[in-house]
């Protein structure tokens, strides 16, 4: 068939971005004509258009809100991996530990953050820091779930040769654990930088901080009270691209350290 | 063999005395074995799955330890011998390389757990790839290799310590039958060459009789030695000799001591019929 034909003729990495571009195409042409052909007011449903123009009028107030997630979600996204590196560490090392230590994480995990922030916020005086807090316990789990199995999965055979060659514990780790562990590191890195992103929003959420300090989801918050609805929209597409933007920036990171050896980067080719 | 008395560093001879293994949920793995192997022998341990061939060799390389009985590699037990005396090389059955090094890195990785000098090492790594044929693929990474290369890059990994005893469990037997011959031949010619002592892990009654000195015959459930068989031919073997009747005789010979064993064992579980017991067990001594 010559779309078949068409389609073989793209390379890999050209049509991971062509096709999902088309469907955004597809989609908001059918939103901007809908919403201009039934005349919906913008305070209902802004067009992506009248979306696009809020942001740039809008982008003094909006960037900087920007900047102020985006720095939560960064330090908060920083301090669960390394908090969950340092916590995978120990639970390889001693399965008392991780016996006695797993199931908080657990607990952390499947607690709402919304119902422990306020108590964070009330503990914790500085707003950034509280909400730092918050976002980095959401985006915890997922590093130390991760790191523990890959640090465990081992080919025992390779550990045996190890162990037959007299290896210290720190050879073991430094050389097989730590190696093998990287794919499934970047897995967990890949899912807790978005989580730490939605954190940051859920604790702004919660926290509900206005002036200088005012992130993305305040000048959500302050725009549904306004009633700008394409302002709100504006905040939101902010939002969005910020988590594309961090999956991809992981996806990157682990294609550039895996791509020489590992069947999860190999096989792309 | 006197594997206790005063062996000089260069007998590298093992001495298995009464070594039984059972798991801890009473499985007998291993019933008491006795076994000795003279410095400079090529032992082939031969027997169906679940023998526990794999398990004595690795009683004998110190991976795991006997029950009750003892070990014994030149006279000490292998976990007491620190790496510069150990100098025992395991090679898996599979190549069990780190996907993540480069093929010289993997071959250099027990110099490199010893804190040898890089320069000695390199040049170590250097001369056992060239021998078993990779001093070109140095820096390629493992997953860019065939089965037998990689088999290969496993090998040199075992050579660089220069071991005086070489362990293999089923070294070939993922690989195809070309292959598989290729690298018997270079083996024999390193085990020639090198003056090791080998010991072999195989289920196929061609290779045992192919490469062996000695072949120990080993029976399932529980794991044993039934037998022994001296291959009292003359070496260097090359393809030719398997296709000699001497060959056939020492094959049949095997075929027929592997029978009467799982005949044994079929007589103490219940019936009389020459198949191999338990099914999965399998009949994998492939002779015609």
């Amino acid at each position: 068939m010559a779309m078949t034909g068409a389609a073989a003729a793209l390379s890999r990495p050209l049509r991971a971005v062509l096709y999902p571009a088309l469907v955004a195409l597809v989609l908001l042409g059918a939103w901007q004509i809908t919403v201009d052909a039934l005349e919906v007011p913008p305070y209902v449903l802004p067009s992506p258009w009248r979306t696009v123009q809020t942001l740039i009028a809008d982008w003094s107030m909006l960037g900087a809100a920007l900047l102020v997630t985006l720095r939560i979600t960064l330090l908060a996204f920083a301090l669960a991996t390394l908090c969950g590196t340092a916590l995978a560490f120990v639970f390889v090392q001693s399965r008392t530990l991780e016996t006695a230590l797993f199931p908080y994480a657990v607990l952390l995990q499947v607690t709402p953050i919304v119902a422990i922030a306020p108590l964070i916020i009330i503990w914790v005086r500085d707003p950034t820091a509280a909400m730092t807090i918050c976002a980095a316990l959401v985006a915890l789990f997922p590093v130390i779930a991760n790191t523990t199995l890959g640090l465990r999965s081992v080919d025992p055979d390779l550990l045996g040769y190890f162990r037959l060659h007299r290896a210290s514990r720190m050879q073991v780790l430094l050389r097989l654990r730590i190696p093998g562990a990287l794919p499934y590191f970047f897995g967990g890195l890949r899912i807790s930088s978005g989580l730490a992103l939605i954190g940051a929003v859920v604790a702004e959420f919660v926290a509900g901080t206005g002036g200088t300090g005012a992130g993305l989801a305040y000048q959500i918050l302050l725009s549904g009270y306004q009633l700008d609805i394409p302002r709100m929209f504006a905040a939101l597409l902010l939002i969005s691209l910020t988590g594309i933007a961090l999956f991809a920036a992981m996806s990157l990171l682990a294609r550039g350290v895996l791509r020489p050896w590992h069947a999860s980067e190999i096989n792309r080719e | 063999m006197s594997a206790g008395g005063r062996a000089g560093p260069s007998l590298a001879a093992v001495a298995v005395r009464g070594a039984a293994l059972t798991y801890d949920d009473g499985t007998q793995a291993l019933q008491p074995i006795d076994l000795g192997i003279e410095a400079g022998e090529f032992v082939t341990l031969l027997g169906p799955s679940g023998c526990g061939k794999s398990t004595l060799l690795k009683l004998i390389a110190g991976l795991l330890r006997p029950s009750v009985g003892e070990v014994r590699i030149r006279g000490a037990p292998p976990q007491a011998l620190d790496t510069a005396r150990h100098r025992v090389a395991f090679v898996f059955q599979a190549p069990t390389l780190m996907p993540w090094c480069r093929v010289a890195a993997n071959a250099r990785l027990p110099l490199d757990l010893a804190g040898m000098a890089r320069a000695e090492a390199d040049a170590r790594v250097a001369e056992a790839l060239a021998r078993v044929g990779l001093g070109d693929s140095a820096n390629k990474l493992p997953h860019t290799l065939s089965g037998g290369m990689q088999m290969r890059v496993s090998i040199a990994r075992a050579l660089v310590t220069r071991p005086d005893l070489l362990l293999l469990d089923e070294p070939f037997g993922a690989l195809d039958e070309i292959t598989r011959q290729r690298l018997d031949i270079d083996l024999l010619g390193l085990w020639r060459e090198r003056a090791l002592t080998v010991v072999f892990v195989t289920h196929s009654i061609h290779e045992a009789v192919f490469l062996s000195q000695r072949v120990v015959i080993l029976a399932a459930r529980p794991g044993r030695i039934v037998a022994e068989h001296i291959v009292d031919e003359p070496y260097p073997r090359q393809p030719e000799f398997l296709v000699s009747t001497r060959f056939a005789g020492h094959a049949r010979q095997l075929q027929e001591l592997l029978a009467q064993a799982s005949t044994t064992a079929d007589d103490d579980a219940a019936g009389r019929n020459a198949t191999w017991p338990h099914g999965s067990a399998g009949r994998e001594p492939r002779w015609p």
